[in-house]
């Protein structure tokens, strides 16, 4: 980068003692994060006792600004319709379109600016113009721009003498100088019916206003016949200044100077005028309305120091505006970046001429290209405001480097506090196939959710995510209260699964298992047994819940008529023994886990009874013949 | 598609909800308020839709909407009903629910009543308290009722400082939305597709009825009770799936209709012409179905924005047995017969719509573009 164009504006922290210690600091999306450290500035390094706090610097950005939020929202959408059209247009008619849109933004930009101070208001030359046009062009912008217009020339209408009142002249002063030579011409009539005594000159003014010839759109004279005309009229006017037809009348006689282009006579009116850039307009209007656009400049860099005569230094938008009347574009998008607070205007401004190819692009080490680059510092902006990260999305989208890579950092980072939030941002990865954050994010929520102990939530977040691991956590849990409490937590869930069931093996157990519970409260022993059965034998039963199991076949076995088949308590043997015969020797140990080991020995001492019991029960009874 | 005004408010509006009419009034709806999330200060507003004359500073247009006045609300604010004419009641992402007063004389709102601990993980007297966003409200006055994502049903009395009844640990899941079936009965959706039914009549606190689909278990986030047959019920899931449910018979729903490709936020039966539903979904779109029978035969060509559908029925056994004198068209499972006419409302895609309402020709709806939209004619 080149040599820096001006000396950095210093801000001081309250609070923060630069003087004494060194600062520390850390840059993030928006803000920044400083603090001090524990090293002094002087020689010896002692450590003193510095400010506890961590400061959160931000500038005073107008991101937040209500006015500007629309702007935002407007040039989203017509941003994506561009990117959209483009996807479908080629060539040609590209250009077009984007002339369609660089006035759709620019309808959107006044209308939205309209209270801003005219200051912030940027307008661009583009290049696409024919010749001719430009001048017409120019004075639409001035008279959009400068609306006080309007108020004061209802002011003066409403009043009941219109032509004496104070401002009258003001008034028709402007609009000559906004080149609305109709609508001075009424005002003039008004001075006539007024005072008779100068009625006869203001018919003169009336008719140079009337004749005075300009280019319309609709127009088919070619600019050397208009040009011709034009120093006919001119001269026409010099005559009369010449005889001093408007002596009697000082407003008039200025009138007329100013219709000459004079300078002088235009830089007395600088009050009126307010800008350079308005000044110019009017230059170019009375001296030279056939202006060219490559001519332009020369005209910007003269009226610009003329109106400021040396009083004051040109400042940094109105160095955009040289440039932009230079159509240097590159100038133009480095001058706004300085000037401006926000990425806006050049990130949309550098988008369109990007899509009418008027824009050589360089590749930078930073993205592919510079539309890109500030696209994605605008997008990065937009994600640093709370509320604003979903337009921020669209624009990553359409940043085919490192859009995608950019996306995906941010939206993991976004606070969420509601379930609704979070199905927003879930749905914008889903719909980008972003599986990784989709995963990461519904882990983040169902953890909450488990320590809140909301397990419906956190199982409707695991089935979202399809994290079988995370389910079988849930399954887990609700298990351990079973074993706890001896009975099911929330059983408008586990009674519900459906085919979410199928996610984990543990969650499947956990359907399975109630679906026992419930086969044995309905009576139905048979169906229960086998259930029970299968789900040891088929193995999605955790070893440590086995015990459980067999205790819980217990009673079906103490039952006064034979559920279990001779193959069912074979098989149910061979569990027990393989649950036992793994049990490690303990060696010493305390009161209690003698006590547990106990009731351990003594849970299996009488499932084995019941087991051989039944065993014996069942051998007899298929042993027998039937009916007997 | 009939005039529909858009404006952008700088905000993100997440409810739009329109003033209730006073009852016999010839009027049409004048006054709405909308309710703002996602920023660093929300703001609940209402806004009026009488005409000025004259255009304002934005230089709006005629019929444009106009802000009233606001007032600042802490949270986000996640659902937001009107309790009588004056009387606003909003649910908020902190899990307090709050009773705003509206005066008219000098346009200002104030806090009338807030019950702050309303939803909650863990209770105010633990050590590790966290407050549950609560995400469901809906009035019946002088009756409050609310649900939030701590899977709790708060039952409030207007005036009353504590809650009168609460039903804690109603549901495992999320508590999406809330409506009043009958007085004393109430249904909820959650976020395992589930309809429960509750009466606050039996003391216990198990509802009186499930219902669910057999299917996948999408999270439903919004329903709506048929206005003049109470057991019909519409509910919009995060599939954006639609579902006409019947809650007398069988535990699953009458018909499922494909509708949205995104999460269905809000859906509404037009309170006096109830064959017209109306949904918004996160994907960006609003539609407004009309399954009125008496529509004569239209080609296939609809107007811009309108296309038709067909739809599925999933229909269930023992629709024979019942007897019923007024036929629902929402009910009605013959496919070739009754076509469902569909209209996106809005002119191009946007943001999420969040909310809608109507009443009577009106439509007021509130998207993520921070844009509310319009319109009062609705069918022209």
């Amino acid at each position: 980068m080149e040599e820096l164009d001006g000396e950095p504006a210093v801000t001081v922290i309250p609070g923060v003692n630069s003087k004494k210690n060194q600062m520390c600091f850390d840059w993030g999306p928006g803000e920044m994060l400083v603090c001090e450290t524990s090293f002094s500035k002087k020689e010896k390094s002692e450590m003193v006792p510095s400010c506890p706090f961590i400061y959160i610097i931000r500038k005073d950005v107008d991101v937040y600004s209500q006015i500007l939020r629309k702007l935002f929202n407007e040039s989203h959408g017509i941003f994506l319709g561009l990117q959209r059209i483009d996807e479908e247009l080629t060539g040609k008619s590209r250009k077009s379109h984007g002339r369609q849109f660089s006035s759709q933004v620019r309808g959107v930009t006044f209308v939205v600016l309209a209270s801003l101070c005219p200051h912030q208001f940027i307008e661009v030359g583009w290049s696409l113009l024919p010749a001719g046009h430009l001048l017409l062009h120019l004075l639409d912008w001035v008279r959009l721009h400068v609306c006080e217009v309007d108020s004061l020339s209802a002011d003066v209408l409403g009043s009941e003498n219109p032509s004496n009142h104070d401002s009258f002249w003001n008034l028709v002063t402007i609009l000559v100088l906004q080149g609305r030579l109709d609508e001075a011409r009424q005002m003039l009539s008004k001075e006539a019916d007024a005072s008779p005594a100068s009625a006869g000159i203001c018919r003169i003014m009336g008719d140079l206003m009337r004749t005075m010839p300009i280019l319309s759109p609709g127009n088919t004279q070619t600019l050397t016949e208009l040009e011709l005309k034009w120093q006919h009229w001119h001269e026409e006017c010099e005559r009369y200044l010449q005889d001093s037809t408007f002596a009697t009348n000082p407003h008039l006689e200025s009138l007329l100077k100013i219709m000459l282009g004079d300078e002088a006579a235009l830089l007395e009116q600088k009050e009126l005028l307010s800008n350079w850039y308005h000044f110019l307009v009017t230059r170019l209007l009375y001296s030279n309305p056939t202006v060219k656009p490559i001519d332009l400049h020369y005209y910007a860099q003269s009226s610009l120091d003329l109106f400021l005569g040396g009083e004051s230094s040109p400042e940094p938008l109105d160095n955009i505006l040289l440039a932009a009347f230079e159509f240097d574009i590159h100038q133009v998008i480095k001058e706004c970046s300085i000037a401006l607070s926000n990425w806006w205007f050049v990130a949309h401004l550098t988008d369109l001429l990007d899509h009418c190819k008027l824009l050589q692009s360089h590749n930078l080490y930073f993205g592919s290209n510079m539309r890109e680059f500030l696209l994605l510092e605008y997008a990065s902006g937009l994600f640093a405001h709370p509320s604003l990260w979903q337009l921020g999305v669209d624009y990553f989208d359409y940043c085919p480097k490192l859009g995608r890579v950019s996306l995906e950092l941010h939206i993991e980072r976004i606070p969420l506090n509601t379930e609704q939030k979070a199905l927003k941002v879930l749905r914008i990865c889903e719909q980008r196939q972003m599986t990784e954050q989709v995963r990461s994010i519904c882990k983040i929520l169902a953890m909450k959710a488990v320590r809140n102990n909301r397990l419906g939530s956190a199982l409707s977040w695991s089935i979202r995510a399809k994290d079988a691991a995370f389910a079988t956590l849930v399954s887990d849990r609700f298990l351990r209260d079973y074993c706890e409490r001896g009975c099911f937590s929330d059983l408008d869930l586990i009674d519900n699964l459906g085919p979410a069931m199928m996610l984990s093996d543990r969650l499947t157990f956990l359907g399975k298992y109630r679906e026992f519970h419930r086969m044995y409260g309905e009576k139905r022993f048979a169906d229960a047994a086998s259930l029970l059965l299968s789900l040891m034998t088929s193995g999605i039963a955790p070893r440590s819940f086995w015990m459980t199991l067999l205790t819980d076949a217990l009673p079906l076995l103490e039952q006064k008529q034979v559920i279990f088949s001779a193959e069912q308590t074979y098989e149910l043997m061979q569990c027990l023994e393989d649950l036992t015969s793994r049990r490690p020797v303990r060696g010493e140990s305390d009161i209690q886990q003698l006590q547990d080991e106990d009731i351990e020995t003594t849970k299996v001492e009488m499932l084995r009874l019941a087991l051989a019991r039944n065993l014996a029960r069942a051998i007899i009874r298929e042993g027998s013949l039937e009916g007997s | 598609m009939e005039e529909i005004y858009a404006k952008f408010v700088s905000q993100k509006i997440s409810k739009t909800r329109w003033r209730p009419l006073p009852p016999g009034s010839l009027q049409t709806a004048e006054t709405f308020a909308t309710g703002s999330w996602d920023n660093e200060e929300n703001y609940v507003s209402l806004w009026s839709i009488g005409d000025f004359g004259n255009l304002d500073s934005d230089g709006g247009f005629e019929g444009d909407h106009q802000l009233l006045c606001d007032i600042r609300h802490h949270g986000d604010v996640m659902d937001l009903q009107f309790f009588d004419q004056e009387r606003i009641v909003t649910a908020s992402s902190t899990g307090c629910v709050t009773v705003f007063l509206h005066h008219p004389n000098n346009q200002t709102l104030s806090v009338n009543q807030q019950w702050t601990t309303a939803h909650y993980h863990a209770g105010p007297g633990s050590p590790s308290y966290s407050s549950a966003p609560c995400t469901g409200v809906v009035c019946n006055n002088p009756e409050i009722v609310t649900v939030g994502e701590d899977g709790r049903i708060n039952l409030f009395r207007a005036d009353h400082k504590e809650a009168v009844r609460t039903i804690d640990n109603a549901d495992s899941s999320t508590l999406h939305a809330v409506t009043f079936l009958r007085t004393p009965e109430i249904l909820t959706v959650n976020s395992i597709g589930q309809l429960k039914i509750w009466d606050f009549r039996q003391q216990g606190n198990e509802p009186s009825q499930i219902l669910s689909l057999t299917g996948d278990r999408v999270p439903l986030h919004c329903v709506d009770r048929h206005p003049n047959q109470q057991h019909v019920v519409a509910t919009g899931g995060q599939d954006g799936m639609l579902s006409i449910w019947d809650v007398r018979q069988g535990t699953m729903p009458v018909s499922l209709l494909k509708a949205h490709e995104a999460e269905m936020w809000e859906v509404h039966f037009h309170p006096s012409n109830p064959d017209h539903l109306f949904t918004c979904s996160e994907d960006g779109s609003l539609w407004h179905w009309d399954a009125s029978t008496d529509v004569p035969e239209k080609s296939s060509l609809f107007h811009q924005g309108g296309r038709s559908s067909t739809f599925l029925s999933h229909s269930i056994s023992n629709q024979a047995n019942v007897h019923q004198s007024v036929i629902s068209s929402w009910l009605s499972t013959d496919p070739a017969k009754d076509r469902i006419e569909i209209t996106s409302l809005l002119p191009s895609r946007s943001l999420s719509v969040n909310s809608l309402d109507i009443l009577g020709p009106c439509l007021v709806c509130g998207t993520d573009a921070e844009a509310i939209y319009v319109t009062r004619h609705l069918f022209s």
